[in-house]
């Protein structure tokens, strides 16, 4: 019992009882619909990992997510609620576009011009949400929320420009072939690429067909950043102490103000490179109109929710968060069944986060019942 | 007050985590009906679609295309699935998956996908794929690309619109500028203008692009405009804008056109017609082509009148019999040649000179 007690008590024990019960949850679900919960759940992981490029399909589209959670988990820890981590990454996206389109350097200056000129555009636009909280005092939850649709906006806008708009789509012209950073984009489609590759299946799988990037090491080297300048640094301590308590601080001399507009300018830079990453790494390389929001800020939510706002957590989640949508398409696919299970399981997991507190106060009264039982 | 936030993050996040989530898939809920277990009744061919991002509830193309699979199942005994795509950057995995599943045909679904299908046939030469309203040059053998003579229909809304109309003023909304939505603009214009030759009439047509295929308000505003501004009815090739276009024909009282399916049952005393696309029809019959092996690959195929894969729905209440009937025999002498409906600028030009 005391084991069990303990197991609780840890922060991570919380995200797994999560996962879990989501899981159980969704097999009841699926039961429910009339679709076997075994073969689900094998097609699901099967096309999560059933094969490297499925593996490496998860890992893409896991990076933008590792950023825009870490993102949020930032934010919170320092007492900010980012939600517009959505329009930050449009932000990001738009600006990647522009430069992206507009020059044609070679690959060594036009790729971290691309990528630095998304993730300014994603630092101002979080920037200003924080000014607008530090200087009027204005909720960060409403303007980022508006700065959604701002962003969302100003992507349809600049898609229908005469300049980026490309003739019969609904997109804009991609970026300049030196601005991908997927790995060796040129030479794994060439013949003598493609010749050598095919002696290794899984290499072949992996870089032919998928757009296999460099941008999930910097989504985990961003989210390690993060970790260690909130743990190890003088302003991150500050800035937690903020998060803590916003009077305490300003009466030990710290300067809140300045601390919340860097706080959001730091969140909306990552969300904003998630977006320049998307941008140089993935096909088709450019934005469209946007209809709805796609998600991936607030997927970031759900994956900072899961990782408990943890930075190095983030890492994790996303992947976890990544592998359930692609794969669940898979259910779909395989068993027929409607991508809404597998939504239905996700909210799942992310609704039981929620309840999060309830695990240690399963352990306190685990531990007094065992007590209890121990005096009578 | 850690604590207290803390909470407080939880259940903020916790709500619109989960409402993001819901929202992003509204479109799942026809699916279920895919059964994995009808291939093996012996003819084991087996066709898997992937939608846009419209989803494959989307009550257009992707919907129509989805009914089409669904007829063939029925029909054939083939297995069919579909994968539905939430960004554009699910494209390229998704087709990906539907050959991995042993697809012995792939259709991509809408002119977005074209770039990611085309890309898809060249890496997979042992599977067959074919596209939805996206003409190709030189596609390799295993591509088709599927287009619809829109100018047809297009032709008769137009002279529908022309005859019923009382202000003698009529509008068109497009979505987005191109070879699809010109089909619509000129096919309609033209049809205003054989009515105008014929009646001796003088019907203007107002048009205005929305510049997207999926802002409802925007195209409410415009339409609600081109009615203040004395037009009485209203076609629209605008895909998810046309929902505000029929919103403001019902708010003014006025009449609307619907595309690609009947659209009516938006708004049965304002929808007087809607040109058809039937798409669903397109996929049965180029699919079955496709298996017999009765269409060269690389090629691209071109569906009309004659087809039968375009049209205009029976139900007309709201129109005059005797004009519908004049639309039908239009519709006759497109079939038989004697009208070519443009489909862009300069074929409408030459077409006006020969009235």
């Amino acid at each position: 019992m005391k084991t069990i007690v303990k197991l609780l008590r840890k922060p991570i024990a919380a995200s797994i009882l999560a996962i879990v019960v989501g899981f159980i949850i969704a097999a009841i679900v699926l039961a429910a619909a009339g679709y076997a919960p075994g073969p689900s759940f094998a097609a699901m992981f099967n096309g999560m990992i059933g094969r490297p490029k499925y593996i490496s399909n998860v890992i893409i589209k896991a990076t933008p997510i590792i950023l825009t959670g870490t993102a949020v988990a930032f934010a919170f820890k320092t007492g900010l609620f980012n939600i517009g981590a959505e329009g930050q990454y449009i932000l990001g996206t738009i600006c990647a576009v522009i430069v992206g389109v507009t020059f044609n350097l070679p690959p060594l200056l036009q790729i971290p011009l691309v990528i630095l000129a998304g993730t300014l555009g994603g630092a101002l636009g979080g920037a200003a949400v924080g000014w607008l909280k530090a200087r009027f005092g204005i909720n960060e939850v409403i303007t980022s929320i508006m700065f959604n649709w701002i962003s969302l906006y100003l992507c349809n806008f600049v898609v229908n420009t005469q300049t980026f708009h490309q003739p019969e789509s609904t997109s804009t012209f991609p970026v300049n072939p030196s601005s991908y950073t997927m790995i060796l984009p040129q030479w794994k489609l060439s013949e003598e690429g493609l010749n050598a590759l095919s002696g290794t299946p899984w290499l072949y799988e992996v870089l032919v067909k998928t757009d296999v990037n460099i941008g999930i090491l910097i989504a985990v080297a961003a989210a390690i950043l993060i970790a260690v300048l909130l743990k190890r640094t003088k302003i991150g301590y500050e800035m937690r102490a903020v998060g803590l308590n916003r009077e305490a601080a300003q009466f030990a001399g710290i300067n809140v103000n300045r601390n919340i507009v860097t706080c959001m300018l730091i969140s909306g830079a990552l969300c904003g490179l998630a977006g320049a990453l998307s941008v140089t790494g993935l096909e088709p390389h450019n934005i469209s109109t946007l209809a709805a929001f796609e998600n991936n800020g607030f997927n970031g939510l759900s994956v900072a929710f899961i990782a408990g706002s943890s930075p190095i957590g983030c890492i994790f989640a996303g992947l976890l968060f990544s592998g359930l949508i692609y794969g669940g398409q898979s259910v779909q696919q395989v068993m027929g069944a409607p991508s809404d299970i597998i939504n239905i399981m996700i909210g799942t997991i992310v609704f039981l986060m929620a309840l999060s507190q309830i695990v240690p106060m399963i352990a306190d009264r685990l531990e007094r019942k065992s007590k209890g039982a121990e005096n009578a | 007050m850690q604590d207290i936030s803390r909470r407080h993050f939880l259940g903020t996040a916790a709500a619109f985590a989960v409402t993001a989530g819901l929202t992003a898939c509204g479109g799942g809920n026809a699916g279920g009906t895919g059964s994995a277990d009808a291939g093996k009744s012996g003819k084991d061919y087996k066709i898997e679609m992937v939608t846009d991002t419209g989803g494959v509830s989307d009550q257009s193309f992707n919907q129509s295309s989805w009914e089409g699979l669904q007829q063939l199942e029925k029909d054939n005994g083939w297995t069919v699935q579909y994968i539905e795509s939430k960004q554009e950057s699910d494209y390229a995995t998704n087709l990906d998956k539907a050959v991995d599943d042993g697809s012995n045909l792939v259709w991509g679904i809408g002119f977005a996908m074209a770039d990611a299908v085309a890309h898809s046939a060249k890496t997979n030469p042992e599977v067959q794929f074919a596209v939805i309203d996206n003409a190709f040059e030189d596609a390799p053998k295993n591509l088709i690309g599927v287009t619809f003579r829109a100018q047809e229909p297009s032709f008769l809304m137009g002279y529908i619109a022309a005859r019923t109309t009382k202000t003698n003023k009529v509008g068109f909304v497009g979505g987005i500028s191109g070879v699809v939505i010109d089909q619509f603009d000129y096919g309609y214009q033209a049809g205003v203008a054989y009515a105008n030759k014929e009646q001796g009439t003088n019907v203007e047509v107002q048009g205005q692009y929305a510049d997207s295929f999926s802002d409802s308000a925007k195209g409410k505003a415009i339409a609600s405009k081109m009615y203040s501004s004395g037009c009485d009815v209203v076609f629209h090739a605008a895909g998810g804008v046309g929902a505000g276009v029929i919103e403001a024909a019902k708010e003014a009282n006025k009449f609307a056109i619907g595309v690609d399916r009947d659209q009516a049952y938006l708004a049965p005393d304002n929808v007087i017609s809607s040109a058809l696309k039937r798409v669903d029809k397109a996929i049965v019959e180029v699919s079955t082509k496709i298996q017999a092996g009765d269409i060269e690959g690389g090629t691209n195929i071109d569906l009309g009148f004659s087809e039968d894969c375009v049209g205009i729905p029976e139900e007309h209440k709201l129109i005059d019999d005797e004009v519908y009937k004049a639309a039908i025999e239009l519709g006759d002498k497109i079939k038989a040649g004697d009208i070519k409906p443009p489909f862009n600028k300069e074929t409408y030009d030459e077409y006006i000179k020969t009235l």
